[in-house]
């Protein structure tokens, strides 16, 4: 505690930008992840490829069919693999906003200790999207490159294009799942977003066949999930085949629940942690 | 630098009712002064702190920290503070220099600053050769030396410690008390909340004691003692269930008799007469003490908390 030099006061005298909220968070994500990367990459790089191989690879050897009924992808490979990336985004981003948050709120308590700072909660929420952001984005993107070479792109732009498809599809559930765990009380209720949410929108919303196979009822249902928006996007994109007004839809939506579950996110920390 | 009139906090618990925390207190806190909040568990201490520290919104009146209003200048006081919770709030999963370092950083110290500022504070709270350990491995006592560093990592001027020794052993809190002293002598305004009555006559050159959400007294604690207490007092221990009984025939020793599940405490200015005269009216206490009177002795005048029920 020398009083050598006079130090330099770090004073704010306003509330932060969101900016710079994010920006001094950075060192803590960032310092977090140098020390947990290594065994995410099982669940993040691993278990997506063992997908590809068991339902595209081994089960698709059995699936003949014409292109016309797999939207235009010349092999149930080709088919598969940008519903399971859209679907890798939304379990990625679930996954980073339901422990994490609660870990944040009840376990290491690392929410309170940055409420002591200049930080508000608006900050905590928007740091923790962008680090499940980069999460998605890093995670999607190992796996189109890793898939490139297969030929199940039908051009050179339509993974580039589709990257930023499903980092949307990701932060669409990363910002409503974040606003449930900030609201729920313990990690039980994770269950249900498990078993009744993801599952089933897993299996359903067209990453493994063409939602008309569910008959028209179920369809429709199916269409108005936000995965499946995601996923139709990201095939679209990936073969080539896209429909603009269908493109505009899927984007449209999946950005209105995106800013929509982005304050609801923000709002439902913030009383939270408004004790 | 804290500035509160008729200050209040309420809100609702699980079961739907509302509780009021604070109700109604008036609290000025002067640049570099201790100033102490005593009362027991509930007594709305740790619900004072958290609108002090800018992260509980007023329920009612006035609240001013470093003459700005918390619901518009939140961010603005807080980087100005320092804040050491009751509960620990370290990153467990990080080490000791981490911790440190990483707040800084949520107040913008540049990085360079912010390492040097990181191993001048280990050196301070005597972590230095803890540097790269996990906090998990850390006594308690380390651990709220480790907070009390973080809180400082801002250079704040005004320090909150809610509860800092509670639940440490005799030597860490004097370690503790140390550092606090040290950190006075530097001109930080400390602000504490404690139920152990030796910690604020140890640290606070003024204190309020709080119950039930109000303030029940204000001032130093010698002139606390010497307002709501005698200069001395009698500690009588008899069998257990005479106590009741026997504090009748000495009622009118002194100036005021409690009755505590354990012993009898009669007030008086001069102990040893007292005990002479319970000698000669033929009763033998098992055990016998004359002491100063402490703000223990405050406390139970001014809220009877302690006494049989």
């Amino acid at each position: 505690m020398s009083a050598t030099a006079e130090p330099t006061l770090s004073r704010d005298d306003h509330r932060l930008s969101s900016w710079r909220g994010v920006v001094r968070q950075y060192d803590y994500h960032w310092t977090v992840y140098k020390r947990t990367w290594k065994s995410s990459i099982v669940s993040s790089f691993l278990s997506p490829l063992l997908y590809v191989l068991a339902m595209g690879v081994l089960l698709g050897g059995f699936v003949h069919v014409g292109a016309a009924r797999l939207g235009g992808a010349p092999s149930y490979l080709a088919f598969i693999v940008p519903g399971l990336i859209a679907a890798q985004a939304m379990q990625t981003a679930v996954f980073e906003t339901t422990y994490p948050v609660m870990g944040a709120l009840k376990w290491h308590k690392s929410f309170w200790a940055q409420l002591a700072s200049p930080l508000e909660a608006r900050d905590l929420a928007n740091a923790m999207l962008a680090f499940t952001l980069f999460r998605v984005g890093s995670t999607c993107g190992v796996y189109f490159l890793v898939m490139s070479p297969f030929g199940v792109f039908g051009t050179w732009w339509g993974p580039v294009a589709a990257w930023p498809a499903t980092m949307l599809v990701g932060m669409t559930f990363a910002t409503w799942t974040f606003a449930f765990s900030a609201f729920v009380e313990g990690p039980d209720s994770f269950g249900l977003i498990f078993r009744l949410g993801l599952i089933p929108l897993f299996l359903f919303s067209g990453s493994f066949f063409p939602i008309s196979n569910l008959g028209p009822v179920l369809e429709w249902v199916a269409r108005l999930t936000p995965l499946w928006h995601g996923v139709n996007l990201t095939r679209m994109l990936c073969l080539g085949h896209l429909d603009w007004p269908t493109a505009a839809i899927n984007v449209a939506v999946l950005v209105v629940l995106l800013v929509a579950g982005w304050r609801t996110a923000v709002r439902s920390l913030t009383r939270r942690t408004a004790l | 630098m804290i500035h509160a009139r008729d200050l209040r906090k309420s809100f609702t618990d699980k079961a739907g009712h509302v509780v009021e925390a604070v109700r109604g207190i008036d609290i000025d806190v002067r640049r570099g002064e201790a100033f102490g909040f005593l009362g027991p568990n509930g007594a709305g201490k740790s619900s004072t702190m958290r609108m002090i520290a800018a992260v509980s919104p007023v329920s009612g009146g006035e609240l001013r920290i470093l003459g700005r209003d918390p619901a518009e200048h939140g961010p603005a006081i807080r980087s100005r503070l320092g804040v050491c919770p009751q509960e620990d709030t370290l990153d467990n999963e990080l080490n000791v220099f981490d911790n440190l370092y990483i707040y800084g950083r949520y107040f913008g110290i540049p990085k360079r600053e912010v390492r040097e500022r990181a191993e001048e504070l280990l050196e301070f709270v005597q972590l230095t050769d803890k540097r790269s350990a996990k906090v998990e491995g850390l006594s308690g006592g380390m651990k709220r030396r480790l907070t009390i560093a973080r809180s400082l990592i801002n250079r704040p001027e005004i320090l909150l410690l809610d509860e800092p020794t509670t639940g440490l052993d005799p030597q860490a809190r004097h370690i503790l008390w140390d550092r606090l002293f040290r950190l006075k002598q530097q001109g930080v305004t400390l602000v504490i909340t404690t139920h152990y009555m030796d910690e604020a006559e140890q640290l606070c050159d003024r204190l309020v004691v709080m119950d039930r959400g109000v303030i029940a007294a204000e001032g130093s604690p010698l002139e606390l003692i010497r307002a709501h207490s005698t200069r001395e007092v009698s500690e009588l221990r008899f069998p257990v269930g005479d106590h009741e009984a026997t504090a009748e025939k000495v009622a009118d020793l002194g100036e005021r008799v409690e009755v505590l599940p354990d012993r009898i405490l009669v007030y008086s200015d001069d102990g040893e007469h007292v005990l002479e005269q319970v000698h000669d009216r033929g009763l033998r206490p098992i055990a016998t003490l004359v002491r100063r009177s402490t703000l223990e002795d405050v406390f139970l005048r001014l809220t009877g908390r302690t006494l049989v029920d």
